[in-house]
């Protein structure tokens, strides 16, 4: 993180009790809505460590289901999030388990849709609200959520980054931070590409066009 | 790293309060202009308002239901004409403890340096506002000032309760609101310096030990009495009472307190007021 500025420390405007607890589990909501991309009508909400311990006295439960339902740390709405929900016909359950060797303050999302599509997204609230999106249906990601953001899954060949960014760079997307990982050599690597602009449908397109890539997702920024 | 000494000696060379110091400096940083700047503040300022008038009426209930009514309770014995401690230190307990039943009821607020301790600076500033009649702008610049104070002790401490314990959240809190109190009070840019000091060395050691982990107990009440200690110190300072160890050297002590303080009293509700047999009785009743 850079120098704080002075609505770092007057702020942020949020509904309490907890930067970390509330605020930063709405933005996990938030991130984890706009991962799937699409409308899902059923989530299995799993709670760790902190969230599991002291989240119902937070607001937890609320703050998740409210960044799920789109709305933003400040929103009044949050402690009736549960009415919205059921409103919506969204159908939620908790449970609470250990997730391994994960931040305390961590949530894993299992989003269903209608027809059958279903994510597991994992993420940690690290502190005065900010978080970090670590787990995407099984594999090991790091998105704070502060960029346009591009997911790649392509397999391990010489070459395969190199395509992606030149195709990046004639949609004219600046490459902010780019981490490359891979569970073995030759075998299917993750990209993570953070981008000052947004990574339009097109340019998405032509990346999934491309031999090597099993999957491409393009997620948004959060506000 | 940054020094309010240094920010203090820019604004007296210049003539300046230190707010407007910090706005040229965020103009900078933000590429922003003033106006905007301000107009951000002001936002801010609203919510602040907001956040005071909603819990004087006593009707927010906190998840816990442990919190809610006290500063109602306060208020009610003030406006009765009872007070104990005079107008001004009557009316900032209640509006510190309003903020704080607020943002534990799940209301907003403004989180001044956090949540947790968001109802300190609120309080001590509407009460000195109204004192003094200050004209909107220059409440405006007083918030900047106390935020430059919060960025010198976020770079040279922190001000997160799992790291320095309750002193880097209310502490820090109290210290913002004892130099932005002196600067409404007409006090010069170094007697706020002083008035912050005293107002962190009050609150060197504290420890975070929330019951059950939540924003509640003790939290609340400590914003109360932060509010009045800022008070107090920026009486002193306004007085012509000096600090004898300058704001940056208590912000390290704050700092180095935090890295000696053991893991227990750091927010993790193992350690202090949050392992009492009550403490203990709450938890499992609740949980």
């Amino acid at each position: 993180m850079g120098k704080a500025n002075v609505f770092d420390l007057l702020g942020p405007v949020m509904v309490g009790p907890s930067s970390s607890h509330t605020a930063g589990a709405v933005r996990l909501g938030a991130m984890a809505r706009k991962i799937f991309n699409g409308e899902f009508t059923q989530v299995h909400i799993v709670l760790h460590g902190s969230f599991a311990e002291t989240g119902k006295g937070h607001g937890t439960n609320l703050a998740l289901v409210a960044g799920l339902l789109n709305m933003k740390p400040d929103d009044e709405r949050i402690s009736r999030s549960l009415e919205l929900a059921d409103e919506r016909g969204l159908k939620l359950d908790f449970a609470q388990a250990d997730l391994g060797d994960v931040h305390p303050n961590t949530v894993k999302f299992i989003l269903k849709s209608t027809d059958g599509r279903q994510m597991e997204i994992t993420g940690s609230s690290i502190g005065g609200g900010r978080i970090v999106i670590k787990e995407i249906d099984q594999f090991s990601v790091e998105i704070p959520g502060d960029y346009h953001t591009l997911v790649l899954l392509h397999r391990d060949l010489p070459g395969v980054v190199a395509q992606v960014t030149n195709l990046l760079a004639a949609a004219q997307v600046n490459i902010a931070q780019m981490r490359v990982s891979r569970e073995k050599k030759g075998a299917q690597a993750l990209t993570v590409v953070e981008a000052d602009q947004k990574i339009d449908q097109d340019a998405l397109a032509l990346i999934r066009k491309l031999p090597s890539v099993v999957q491409a997702m393009a997620i948004e920024p959060l506000e | 790293m940054l020094s309010y000494e240094d920010l203090v000696v820019q604004a007296e060379k210049k003539n300046l309060k230190v707010g407007e110091i910090i706005i040229l400096d965020q103009m900078e940083q933000l590429e922003q202009t003033e106006a905007q700047l301000r107009r951000r503040m002001s936002e801010n300022l609203q919510v602040m308002r907001d956040s005071v008038a909603s819990g004087l009426t006593g009707e927010r209930k906190s998840l816990s239901g442990l919190i809610g009514g006290d500063a109602a309770k306060v208020e009610a014995r003030r406006l009765r004409g009872e007070s104990l401690v005079g107008e001004t230190v009557s009316k900032a307990i209640a509006r510190a403890l309003s903020v704080s039943e607020v943002n534990a009821s799940m209301g907003k607020i403004v989180a001044a340096p956090t949540a947790g301790s968001s109802g300190v600076l609120p309080a001590v500033l509407l009460t000195v506002e109204e004192l003094y009649q200050a004209a909107e702008k220059d409440v405006i610049t007083a918030l900047f000032t106390s935020a430059g104070l919060g960025m010198v002790i976020a770079d040279r401490a922190n001000v997160s309760g799992a790291e320095g314990g309750c002193q880097a959240e209310i502490g820090s809190a109290t210290a913002m609101a004892a130099a932005m109190a002196v600067e409404l009070a007409g006090g010069t840019p170094r007697a706020g310096a002083h008035a912050a000091a005293i107002a962190l060395k009050s609150m060197l050691g504290l420890v975070c030990d929330p019951v059950a982990g939540l924003v509640e107990v003790p939290c609340v009440k400590r914003n109360a009495t932060g509010a009045t200690l800022a008070l107090a110190a920026a009486e002193m300072a306004l007085a012509g009472v000096r600090s004898a160890i300058p704001i940056d050297e208590v912000i390290d002590t704050m700092e180095a307190i935090g890295r000696q303080m053991p893991c227990s009293l750091r927010e993790t509700a193992q350690g202090g007021l949050a392992v009492t047999p009550t403490a203990r009785r709450i938890h499992a009743d609740f949980l």
